[in-house]
């Protein structure tokens, strides 16, 4: 079979929606276009009945214990924002200390940031060298004033699966809340409210072959009863957590696609992992010089974050333009910086600028794998005979010893 | 980001890759940037006795820009005399290879590069000379 080009392998990035879901959703833009808040007509409880259903559906999926506990909102970056927010505002009385990690996303580190202008404590826990916060760095960060730990499921750059269940145990003995952003993980590794006492959880339906503009927050309702300030004003929907109308169409998509996440999810992420072995396996098997980010074992199925050294990250997608990946390099951001989380893993800046993020995903193919790989492998050699630096290493010059003219 | 044209068939047909003789006493290498930076370039000029540049040769590290800029570079300089390669500024590349503002630091490496070579050319030939 001919592989179609261009291929995507940024599946961190989005996902594009599952034809079930689209084919659920269509419905509800046209024939039952009804605002779920209208109470008093059929148009707005056929509306209110088809959210509660996907409610439920998303409610199974992260095994919260009442559909009630699933408050809607326009994405991922808006219930971070809700959930540290409206908790910090809420318990202020209580203490003003949160704990977080550096390696989150920006949704959740700049939220914290804002709230430090504002005057609360933040303690921002480093990570090792396999990209994992340590449990005991928590449970040492954890003082009397402690109100809230932010701790992501899964990393959104290499993957790396953290530690919840040891860090719930710990924030449930000393009474604080603990709140996960879970966008990269959910349906793709174990996660368990309950198993993990996380009290509080961010999740998008794009990342999970749901449309884009929708995303959920879980907020346990019992045991503890989580409460929160409410940052949008309004209407008073979703219980009070957040004013607006629903995306109706949008939250049956997330609804549907949390189902098949929920029934497919586990079959699906062993096929992935198989994919993800084989093309790690064929690029060090080819290459010399390449080193994968991050835990091996915990980390994302889907997920292949790997430094080539001597070659940069842009130049290197440049070369394979016809694979939609990502890379750490700073020249791929606007600030010039290369990725704040390879940094705090300590990798290097020089094989931070050269990483590599391959994201694999639910139409991924083995063919697109070894086209990928076979072309992988032959543009790092040809950036590597064009790369001072790999000629330097092949002439047995230690890259560390020599006096570089920095800019 | 969209690359210009030019910048795209210098990164995928790089002009002059390669490396010259570093011990050649009419070879001058210019060695400019960091690899925590994110890119390093290495211009190298081979200078016949009369002072033109007959040949050029870069390897760089780092993004597409880097890339193109330094292989234009090498063909700017080819042919020319010494004190005319030094002449060339960072602009002219940027003009000519229409960087955005993001990637003006890779033209400015090349125009170190050449003058890196350059100083060093001539620090042989001067101990040649003593």
């Amino acid at each position: 079979m001919a592989i179609k080009l261009p291929i995507f392998m940024d599946y961190h990035s989005t996902t594009p929606v599952d034809p079930r879901v689209i084919e659920e959703m269509l419905p509800y833009f046209n024939e039952k276009f009804g605002n779920a808040a209208s109470r008093s007509h059929a148009f707005g409880w056929t509306a209110e009945e088809a959210v509660d259903y996907a409610r439920e559906r998303i409610g199974k999926l992260v095994n919260a214990q009442s559909e009630k506990e699933i408050v809607f909102t326009s994405g991922a970056t808006e219930s971070n924002n809700v959930a540290i927010k409206g908790v910090a505002e809420f318990y202020k009385e209580k203490g003003n200390h949160i704990i977080t990690s550096v390696i989150e996303h920006k949704a959740v580190l700049d939220t914290c940031k804002r709230l430090e202008k504002e005057g609360y404590e933040v303690t921002y826990l480093g990570v090792g060298k396999d990209g994992r916060v340590d449990p005991d760095d928590v449970k040492r960060a954890i003082t009397d004033k402690t109100i809230l730990v932010s701790i992501m499921l899964a990393n959104n750059e290499i993957g790396t699966v953290q530690p919840l269940e040891e860090i719930g145990k710990l924030t449930r003995e000393r009474g604080v809340l603990f709140h996960s952003d879970a966008v990269q993980g959910v349906g793709k590794v174990p996660f368990d409210v309950q198993k993990m006492n996380v009290d509080l959880a961010s999740v998008t339906a794009h990342k999970m072959y749901g449309p884009k503009g929708v995303g959920g927050l879980y907020v346990r309702r019992s045991k503890p009863r989580v409460r929160l300030v409410a940052q949008m004003d309004g209407g008073g929907h979703e219980r009070g957590m957040r004013s607006g109308t629903l995306n109706v169409p949008g939250i049956v998509g997330f609804g549907k696609a949390a189902d098949i996440m929920s029934k497919e999810g586990k079959e699906e992420s062993a096929r992935l992992l198989a994919m993800r072995e084989r093309l790690r396996k064929k690029l060090e098997t080819s290459l010399e010089e390449v080193f994968v980010n991050g835990s091996l074992e915990h980390r994302l199925p889907g997920n292949l974050n790997v430094s080539f050294a001597f070659v940069e990250g842009e130049a290197m997608m440049m070369a394979i333009k016809d694979v939609a990946v990502s890379s750490g390099s700073a020249c791929t951001s606007a600030s010039l910086e290369p990725s704040y989380v390879l940094r705090a893993l300590g990798v290097g800046d020089e094989l931070a600028h050269s990483s590599i993020r391959f994201g694999l995903g639910r139409y991924t193919t083995e063919e697109e794998i070894d086209f990928v790989a076979d072309l992988v492998i032959d543009k790092v050699k040809h950036l590597r005979n064009m790369s001072p630096l790999y000629e330097m290493y092949k002439d047995g010059i230690d890259l560390k010893s020599v006096q570089w003219v920095a800019h | 980001m969209a690359y210009s044209e030019k910048v795209i068939d210098h990164a995928e047909n790089p002009r002059n890759v390669g490396t010259l003789d570093k011990e050649d006493p009419s070879v001058g290498t210019g060695l400019v940037g960091a690899p925590a930076c994110g890119d390093v370039m290495r211009l190298q000029i081979k200078v016949s006795d009369d002072g033109v540049i007959q040949d050029a040769k870069f390897k760089t590290f780092g993004c597409g820009s880097a890339i193109a800029s330094s292989s234009l570079a090498t063909e700017w300089i080819k042919g020319k005399k010494v004190e005319e390669a030094e002449a060339i500024k960072n602009v002219d590349i940027v003009n000519e290879l229409n960087l955005p503002p993001v990637k003006i630091h890779c033209s400015v490496l090349a125009e170190d590069a050449i003058k890196s070579a350059i100083a060093d050319y001539r620090a042989k030939q001067a101990a040649k000379k003593a």
